[in-house]
């Protein structure tokens, strides 16, 4: 051992026996490489910090591989992968920050504090980079909500995520919810946070320059949270709710003043580097900006604020106390620094140096508690390549059809609108703001959010998308099919796509079956991206996402922005205006396998799901796009879940707080002849959209159309208010009252949640 | 020019786009810190939404006792215009600048969406570039925002005419028309003079057509150009 390295155990903490390096879920081969780098036996912070820093949360030991294969250089990146969030450039000097990020483990033990403080990590991570968060999105994944847990999960979870934005003043302009039943036990919470920012005030978490200071900036330092990192990374049990104590409390209010402050100290100039003590906390911050930045660090644990006396470097390394910063900064600006914390009635306070020894090391009261290298205590954690494997199960399901008889298409329609999963869910986003800060072009209920960026003509158009039952039944084509919807989400606003954040949550990558899912669901992800130039700018991969009744379904969440030139040409997804010309954009092979009317109305999770042609879905945007420009749509909508009717039914409905329910006359006849009419109405090929137009219109919009190779077939018109949704096709006729159709659309979850409301209102 | 101070109480969110609706009417906005004890020359004030001290306690509980509430007071007193929107209006009630108070929402929920309200009282500070009657969709975002007050304040309110802002239904829409579960459908309130005046809708957000609407940008064209004509702008 080197003297550089000399550590001594803190008074009165255990002795680091094999026992104790298991709790910390260190493997043997962890364990021989931590004793190899040290040349001794590690001290209990040292263990602690380094069961933080190897979890699969904060290391990827499992996935780093195939994460590298993602595309991500494009001319429109200006930060890719690595950064606390990746950053796109816009027009005129301006640039967007966005990231998304998982809070699921916490969540399913204490929805409302896991959820709200999923939301305000994501925050931190944005506006660490010098960007003003200015939307949030958030993708939830709930198990039926027959089962009362999961409604108390869904309703806590909701509220949480609300509570949170709302109070720090951040839109939320997306997101989506499901539920199958491989969420109940395993609720998914992803929450994505866009910011802007003007290039020049970029800012990195890069420590640097020897002899400068690190200072923690927000709140103090307390028992919770601690070894958060490494719940995330493993499977939750009946143990799991032992860790509710691990999960953190959120305080938006300060989250608030720590926004602003921490943008004024970077786009003041007043610091070198800041980071967000998130997962791992003080450990994570200050170890992932020294290694950076090829320098050491000493943090004195004694200067730490904290909540309470008599906290051990131990816990006051590896709490996830929220609302705190780590910042470094040149000596003589400490003044100044913590000037502008008074202003916001924050605190900072020195609790270390950058040091040119590399080494990471942990003083308390003078003594030293930790001493390891910097750059292989970060990036030294042993490197796992499992097996992947498809289950025998898996290949089974694909040949699997409904054996259930299938009900009148009248009946179907509204079994689907009547899904929690495809109904409206006005019950979650009236919870959130999305107007604040007065920018919102376009809100929840549509497509894709849409909002101006500061006082530019343009716009930036945002959504979260992904088909888990696709994935699950082919995690290639899945993958792929993710990142067209969310692509086709963004066309439809008349945005281009310009780059993505994926949150990758699966099952326990131990097992051959989950990381064949993972392995194969990246590669579709990467094909795509790379179709659209869209490239992967960051993410964040949750593993073990499963109970002893089995796996999630694959979740590979894609977050999307994209660039809308001119904002008053946002294009909404419903229907406008009586007498408006309906034409169904794109090719429909009746492609039944794996979609919702399978799995809602003949209960049948099976089959192939629908071969995603990417060739198709750019040049469907490319039309989209140009429509939008040239000003000819009144709306656009793409086809997804339930297929063409679906997509109908929901133009008519007019959006959520509309006052105009519409009717429609869609005639289907001699088109697509060889395609069955349930296969017709409610396949899920992809590369479609439903748009609506000024009849004037609609040559120029089929002539467009043609010119990309697509086609636009004429359906009908958009009908009088409160009238009928009217399908024909070749003598055949099913009709709906629109208003009984949006009935069932807006209360399927209200109705559900119903009884949840008098039990977890009292918050 | 007319000069509108806007407060930052910490935890408030709402007040750049109220000072944007403010430079968009014509009027200079400034921005005011919570611990200033006079409005620097302001010729009114507009208490903003957000969430004052997190509403921890109870909206708006807090920001009352901030040292510049003592200046907001005494230009209220004087017969200078006040105005607060959302979590203002809590304030405003928590100080007793206006009577009642708001409650948690009658849904026990938060609730963000657009509501219908009818403009009842133009002779105000804020309402005398709509006609009476006008009938405006802007979006509330609240928790707390269901107006109580008792029996006889509630008929003095209505009897004096001081009701300024009422939720009302429209044909078509499929949800209440009263957000939040106030009494007598009252979403906005007014002292005796006009002068001060609390409301939970948000007209600042949607005060500009390109972004689909311009329903409360006369909101702020009122109280400007109220402003200039009473001469208190110099």
């Amino acid at each position: 051992m080197s003297d550089a390295l000399r550590a001594e155990a803190f008074p009165g903490e255990r002795p680091v026996t094999a026992e104790v390096v298991a709790e910390h879920k260190l493997n043997a081969t962890e364990h021989a490489a931590i004793l190899k780098l040290l040349g001794r036996a590690p001290t209990l912070t040292e263990l602690g910090i380094f069961s933080a820093l190897w979890s699969e949360h904060c290391s990827y030991k499992h996935t780093k591989p195939v994460l590298r294969r993602f595309p991500t250089e494009g001319a429109q990146v200006v930060q890719g992968p690595g950064e606390n969030a990746g950053v796109l450039r816009l027009p005129e000097g301006w640039a967007v920050a966005f990231k998304i990020e998982s809070h699921n483990h916490p969540s399913a033990v204490e929805p409302y504090q896991g959820a709200a403080t999923g939301v305000g990590g994501i925050l931190r991570d944005v506006f660490t980079m010098g960007a003003r968060p200015v939307a949030v999105l958030n993708s939830l994944r709930l198990g039926p909500l027959d089962d009362p847990r999961n409604r108390w999960l869904f309703a806590g979870i909701v509220k949480g995520v609300g509570d949170y934005g709302n109070c720090v003043g951040v839109p939320t302009l997306g997101g989506e919810v499901c539920f199958a039943p491989g969420y109940s036990g395993n609720p998914l919470v992803n929450a994505m946070a866009v910011g802007l920012l003007r290039e020049a005030d970029l800012i990195t978490a890069r420590a640097h320059g020897v002899g400068n200071v690190l200072l923690a900036v927000g709140a103090s330092t307390g028992r919770d949270g601690i070894h958060g990192a490494s719940f995330a990374s493993e499977d939750l049990t009946a143990e799991s709710e032992k860790r509710r104590p691990q999960v953190q409390v959120g305080d938006p209010f300060t989250e608030k003043l720590l926004l602003e402050a921490s943008l004024e100290l970077i786009t003041g100039n007043y610091i070198v580097a800041i980071q967000d003590m998130g997962a791992a906390g003080l450990t994570s911050s200050s170890a992932e900006m020294a290694a950076r930045g090829g320098v050491g660090v000493v943090l004195d644990t004694s200067r730490v604020p904290t909540r309470e006396p008599g906290m051990t470097p131990y816990e006051i390394m590896l709490s996830e106390s929220q609302e705190r910063m780590l910042v470094v900064a040149e000596p003589h600006r400490i003044g100044e620094i913590q000037a502008v914390c008074r202003k916001w009635d924050l605190d900072a306070t020195a609790i270390g140096e950058v040091t040119d020894d590399g080494i990471f090391r942990i003083v308390h009261e003078g003594r030293t508690v930790a001493a390891i290298p910097g750059q292989e205590l970060v990036d030294g954690c042993p490197m796992y390549s499992p097996p992947a494997t498809e289950s025998a199960e898996a290949i089974a399901r694909r040949q699997r059809q409904p054996v259930r008889a299938a009900p009148s298409p009248e009946d179907a329609l509204v079994t689907l609108l009547d899904a929690p999963t495809i109904a409206s869910k006005r019950w979650v986003f009236e919870q959130f703001d999305s107007t604040v800060r007065a920018g919102s072009a376009l809100v929840p209920g549509g497509d894709a959010g849409v909002l101006r960026v500061a006082d530019t003509t343009f716009g930036l158009a945002m959504t979260v998308d992904c088909n888990a039952r696709h994935v699950l039944l082919d995690p290639f084509e899945g993958g792929k099919g993710a990142v067209a919807e969310a692509a086709r989400n963004i066309a439809c606003t008349g945005a281009r796509p310009l780059g993505i954040t994926d949150c990758l949550n699966f099952g326990n990558p131990e097992k051959p079956e989950i990381f064949f899912q993972f392995t194969e669901a990246c590669r579709g992800i990467s094909e795509a991206c790379l179709a659209f130039d869209t490239p992967v700018t960051g993410g964040n991969v949750s593993l073990y996402n499963q109970n002893p009744h089995g796996a999630i379904d694959p979740t590979p969440t894609i977050g999307m922005v994209g660039l809308l030139p001119d904002i008053t040409t946002a294009v909404p997804s419903h229907f406008r205006e009586t007498g408006d010309a309906i034409l169904l954009l794109g090719r429909s092979a009746g492609h039944l396998g794996g979609s919702a009317y399978w799995a809602e109305v003949l209960d049948t999770v099976a089959g192939s799901p629908p071969p995603v042609d990417l060739t198709a879905e750019r040049a469907l945007q490319e039309v989209l796009i140009a429509a939008a420009a040239a000003r000819l749509l009144r709306s656009a909508h793409d086809l997804s879940d339930g297929g063409l009717a679906v997509a109908l039914a929901e133009c008519c409905m007019g959006g959520p707080w509309a006052t105009t329910t519409y009717g429609a006359l869609a005639d289907l006849s001699q088109h697509e002849p060889a395609v069955s009419d349930e296969g017709y109405l409610f396949g899920e090929d992809g590369a479609r959209a439903i748009v609506s137009c000024d009849p004037a219109n609609v040559a120029a919009i089929q002539q467009l159309a043609a010119s990309h190779g697509i086609p636009a077939h004429y359906l009908g018109l958009v009908g009088p208010a409160d009238e009928t949704l009217v399908i024909e096709r070749d003598g055949r006729r099913w009709q709906w009252a629109a208003r009984d159709l949006r009935q069932t659309y807006f209360d399927a979850i209200p109705r559900r949640m119903a009884a949840v409301v008098s039990a977890a209102g009292g918050e | 020019m007319t000069r509108v101070a806007v407060v930052r109480f910490p935890g408030s969110n709402c007040e750049t786009e109220t000072l944007t609706a403010i430079e968009r009417a014509g009027g200079e906005g400034l921005l005011l810190d919570y611990r200033e004890t006079t409005l620097q020359g302001a010729d009114a004030v507009i208490l903003p939404g957000g969430f004052s001290y997190g509403d921890y306690l109870r909206s708006g509980a807090i920001a009352r006792f901030s040292p510049v509430m003592q200046a907001v007071r005494a230009h209220a007193e004087a017969g200078g215009a006040v105005i607060g929107i959302c979590n203002g209006f809590q304030v405003l009630c928590e100080a007793h600048l206006l009577p009642g108070a708001l409650l948690r929402n009658a849904g026990q929920r938060f609730l963000s969406r657009p509501v219908d309200v009818r403009i009842e009282r133009r002779d105000t500070v804020c309402t005398a570039d709509y006609a009476e009657g006008d009938v405006l969709r802007i979006p509330v975002a609240h928790g707390e925002g269901r107006f109580a007050a008792d029996e006889a304040t509630l008929a003095m309110l209505e009897g004096e005419g001081r009701v300024v802002m009422r939720y009302v239904s429209v044909p078509g829409t499929d949800v209440a028309h009263n957000p939040n579960g106030s009494a007598n459908d009252i979403a906005g309130i007014c002292n005796a003079a006009g002068t001060v005046v609390g409301f939970m809708p948000h007209p600042e957000r949607l005060a500009e057509a390109s972004l689909g609407s311009a329903a409360g940008h006369r909101v702020f064209t009122s109280l400007i150009s109220r402003l200039t004509r009473t001469g208190v702008a110099a």
